[in-house]
């Protein structure tokens, strides 16, 4: 087998234009065409440095480019070798790329700016970048190589698709291999001849496997599992000679034990290949020498990836090699002169020997205030653990089940805040079906119900290049719904791009039109003075450019931030706060009355009842927040409808406080504990029409049967007898189902609409647009509530109180205030009905 | 430029279609057909409040007109294409049209969806001595 990997047919030519006296780019000559070396490339192109740039390309090997981590599943037969190619020669050829392919450099001279190819020929470079990769260490073992230096014949590395090719062959012949090395490539060469029916024996030199990223106990965990694919397992010893005349017969274990084997994969680590660099006088300890911009001891000589040494850091991972390509990339070719690498903290997930593991970070507690969580259940394999300092995750290991990598790897990366209680960190507390991994998950899984987004969707809206959690979510529409998947889009994303997601700027943005997070906009906002959303895009936005997407946000913002001072503009509503009543699919509107805590009377009823049948109301429902909900009503028979029923608008159409649900209480109630009822339309008078971040819909109970569902409510009260009353917030039974968490325990009613009033005050100024309760309270975390809420700790408390008076103050009825007077030409024109009316059947 | 054919002085010959009357008619989801090139007088400018978007019926064609805080007008055809969601009712920005129903975005440009649906239909607009001018 010679083929060229990624080759060109037979045939066919490229004819080089050499019209180097002409062309006044800059040469751009890149030494090495692995993992760094294209992917430098094509950072480069990415960027416009086609132009910029005539780029030469040496690679050691004769092949195209291809991804090497995929070499163990091409040795074990399960990935064809063409599924690697990551750059063919052609695509060199289609983007002017000259590959000196099969073509080593053996020198460079730094002084003229030339390098020396193996084949004789000498290229002149403007920029030069070292990516020569690393090699398979050979330890010394006595027989192991020939006179002339080479590899006794049946011992091999396993590091190139030209030893994976010869392993391949080598797998028809053979029948016993040992492989040295018990590390990611050791393991994976083992599993993957022993798939070929080999039996394999696995030397190691330390006490426990992959000892680089496991602590003892995963390692013995793993080794376990290995055991059990029917691999034998040597630990803590020395292979001293390779028996054999001619071809490996065996190898001698410095115990005195001979294994025989008649093939030997060595892989025992890999050593950063820098005799190019050595003698050409750059300044090489460990790897070459760089600084954060990537740059060699000479000032255009730089070196990226595996042959690297970075702040004495040498990385043998593939992220942090395309990192390097990305820095360097901005720096030449002037996209970001100034942009610098700054190390890596390096997470690795990977399957070895059939076993899933992910690390991160450190794999034991460093010092005294360290947290380590381990869970370990070495009857099924799995060992969990994660290192926790000053409440950032600074480590994990995952061994046997990896279904949390997305949400760790990104608080590792991200230093984003931990769960109070750190188990979540590693499995799920949920009462619901056991939550599927995103790897696991079939590809024609629905992850987004709301738009039928499926995650193979997803994957290949990765695969076509959105490189970020919102650009997939722009393309396949995905958690733009209700938006209660997104956390799952994000981890299948993360998953698909295998980690490599640039953080959505956008993403902290409290909108996407305005580049600020909430608190820096809302300071902004008092600061300048902006009463208008049309004042926060003139004043705030870039280049002043109004965003449609942006604009509901900011108007719940800026009446949040001024009450009664805000100025409003119609258009930068929401056609449901434009009207006071929701759009149905038809175009028409639904208009639920308010009706405090669920209790209405004879009296109201019949005027609904007539108000129904004078409109032909297509559909009279009972809604699940106790009110009466008039669905298909025509926009422009909202005011009269409004006027005839002279009750006020329920909100229920808006980004705000809904409505109050409760139960009958102590009054009728044989079980109550309290007045549920009475509280309960006590809260929506004070809260009713307050906008937020997200609609909120509160409960209350008389008694903990919790017949009006208060445990799943943005706030939920429960009367728990002694005329004490249970605050909980957080709650959800949408889309998303969760239990509240208990905020506190109080005595009166009022203490009860005080503390209530705290947090939604707390949640209006903290919270994210859209940003519900129930993703809220545990993002900030209930402790963290608590302080600020209940115990006052940071004395925000009176200014909470303060600041949540003036909305209540500033709250007018819609309906009263809209209907006798549109607040613009046309408010209720229609805008046409969509399919013809009635499309709901009259019942 | 020719002058723009105006029907607003005649008695108007499709039921309806009196200056400034609403759209009322059923939709159905799609691209509307091309413009062929009559021009309507469909409202006063003032009928269109700055920001938002109202629906009228330019012949037998039902648009939407917007005027955006820029001053700059804009038409598309009244329907959303992805499930006929009214676009007058829609927020706007110098760039786009978003729906309400499924928040899809249109580019005034061209029609084009930011989001994977079908274009809508565009229809040149302008203002003649006060009023709104549609060629459909």
């Amino acid at each position: 087998m010679t083929a060229v990997l990624g080759g060109r047919p037979e045939g066919l030519t490229t004819i080089a234009m050499d019209d180097d006296d002409l062309d006044t780019r800059g040469r751009l000559v890149v030494v090495g065409n692995g993992m760094a070396g294209a992917r430098l490339v094509e950072e480069v192109l990415e960027r416009g440095g086609g132009e910029q740039f005539r780029i030469t390309v040496f690679g050691d090997e004769p092949h195209g480019n291809y991804n090497r981590i995929m070499l163990s599943p091409v040795l074990a037969g399960e990935t064809s070798e063409d599924d690697i190619v990551l750059n063919s020669h052609d695509w060199y050829a289609d983007n002017g790329i000259t590959l000196r392919a099969g073509v080593r450099v053996e020198r460079i001279d730094t002084a003229a700016k030339v390098v020396y190819g193996s084949d004789g020929t000498s290229t002149a470079y403007d920029h030069l970048v070292l990516a020569t990769g690393s090699y398979s260490f050979i330890p010394p073992m006595t027989g192991v190589r020939r006179d002339d230096g080479s590899l006794l014949p049946g011992v091999y590395g396993f590091r190139t698709i030209d030893e994976t090719r010869d392993l391949l062959a080598a797998t028809t012949r053979c029948t016993r291999a040992v492989v040295m090395g018990g590390g990611l490539l050791g393991l994976e060469a083992a599993r993957a001849l022993q798939g070929h029916g080999m039996q394999v024996d696995l030397v190691h030199a330390m006490p426990h496997l992959m000892n680089a990223q496991l602590d003892a106990e995963a390692g013995a965990i793993l080794e376990r599992s290995v055991e059990a694919l029917g691999i034998t397992v040597h630990l803590d010893v020395l292979a001293t000679e390779v028996l054999g005349d001619g071809h490996v017969e065996g190898v001698l274990l410095k115990d005195g034990r001979r294994l025989d084997c008649d093939l030997l994969v060595v892989a025992a680590g890999v050593r950063p290949h820098t005799d190019v660099a050595v003698r050409s006088g750059l300044e090489v300890e460990r790897g070459i020498v760089v600084d954060d911009q990537l740059r060699t001891d000479d000032p255009d000589v730089y070196a990226i990836g595996e042959c690297a040494q970075h702040r004495g850091s040498v990385y043998g991972l593939v992220a942090p090699a395309w990192e390097h390509a990305r820095v360097l990339a901005d720096v030449l070719t002037g996209t970001d002169p100034t942009a610098e690498y700054h190390g890596s903290r390096t997470a690795t997930k990977l399957k070895v020997a059939g076993v899933d593991v992910a690390t991160m970070g450190v794999s034991t507690p460093e010092r005294d205030s360290d947290e380590f969580l381990v869970i370990s259940e070495p009857r099924r394999g799995v060992h969990l653990s994660v290192v926790i300092r000053d409440d950032r995750l600074v480590g994990a290991t995952l061994l046997g089940d990896t279904r949390k990598v997305a949400a760790l790897t990104q608080a590792f990366d991200r230093g984003s805040a931990l769960p109070e209680e750190r188990i979540r960190l590693l499995v799920d507390l949920t009462d619901g079906k056991e939550e599927v991994g995103v790897a696991e998950m079939p590809a024609d899984s629905q992850v987004c119900n709301c738009n039928g987004v499926t995650k193979g969707a997803l994957c290949g809206a990765v695969a076509d290049g959105c490189g970020s959690v919102g650009a997939v979510m722009d393309r396949t529409r995905a958690g733009k719904g209700c938006g209660s998947c997104k956390s799952l889009v994000k981890q299948i994303v993360e998953w698909a791009a295998d980690g490599d997601v640039t953080e959505d700027p956008a993403a902290s943005y409290y909108v996407p039109g305005v580049p600020l997070a909430k608190p820096a906009l809302i300071a902004a906002i008092r600061e300048r003075d902006l009463r208008s959303v049309s004042a926060v895009f003139a004043a705030l936005a870039p280049g002043g450019k109004e965003d449609a997407r942006s604009k509901m946000g900011l108007t719940s913002l800026l009446k949040t931030v001024w009450g009664t001072e805000f100025v409003r503009e119609k258009d930068a509503e929401f056609v449901n706060d434009r009207v006071h009543a929701n759009i149905q699919r038809d175009g028409t509107f639904s208009v639920v009355p308010q009706m405090k805590g669920g209790v209405t009377t004879p009296a109201q009823l019949r005027r609904i009842a007539d108000v129904a049948e004078k409109y032909e109301v297509p559909m009279v429902k009972v809604t699940g927040g106790q009110r009466i909900d008039l669905l298909g009503v025509r926009k422009e028979d909202l005011p009269a409808m409004w006027e005839d029923l002279g009750m006020p608008s329920g909100y229920a159409y808006g980004k705000s406080m809904r409505t109050v649900k409760t139960c009958v209480g102590s009054d009728f109630c044989r079980f109550g504990l309290g007045d549920s009822t009475q509280l309960g339309i006590d809260l929506e008078t004070r809260f009713q029409g307050i906008e937020s971040p997200a609609k909120i819909k509160m409960a209350v109970v008389g008694c903990p049967r919790n017949c009006a569902e208060a445990y799943v409510k943005d706030v939920g009260v429960v009367a728990v007898g002694n005329g004490r009353w249970e605050v909980h917030v957080g709650g959800a039974a949408g889309a998303t189902v969760r239990k509240g968490d208990l905020l506190a325990t109080v005595d009166s009613p009022e203490a009860v609409i005080a503390l209530a009033g705290r947090f939604v005050q707390y949640y209006r100024e903290n919270a994210n647009w859209l940003e519900r309760t129930y993703d809220f309270v545990p993002r900030v975390g209930l402790e963290h509530l608590q302080r600020v809420v209940v115990e006052d700790a940071e004395g925000l408390g009176a200014d909470l109180d303060a600041a949540l008076q003036r909305s209540v103050d500033a709250y007018t009825d819609p309906w009263g205030q809209d209907g006798r007077e549109p607040a613009t030409p046309g408010q209720f024109r229609p805008a046409l009905p969509l399919v013809a009316l009635p499309q709901v059947p009259v019942r | 430029m020719t002058a723009p054919h105006l029907e607003v002085a005649e008695a108007p010959t499709t039921p309806g279609t009196e200056l400034g009357s609403p759209a009322t008619g059923v939709a159905v989801p799609g691209t509307a057909a091309p413009p062929t090139g009559r021009a309507y007088a469909v409202a006063r400018v003032g009928d269109v409040p700055p920001g938002e978007g109202r629906a009228f019926v330019a012949g037998d064609v039902q648009v939407a007109v917007f005027r955006l805080r820029d001053g700059s007008l804009h038409a598309t055809q009244a329907a959303c294409p992805h499930a006929g969601g009214p676009l007058a009712d829609g927020q706007t920005d110098p760039d786009v049209l978003v729906c309400p129903l499924h928040l899809y975005g249109f580019r005034w440009t061209d029609g084009s969806s930011t989001g994977g649906v079908g274009p809508v239909r565009v229809y040149p607009v302008r203002e003649v001595d006060g009023m709104l001018v549609v060629d459909v």
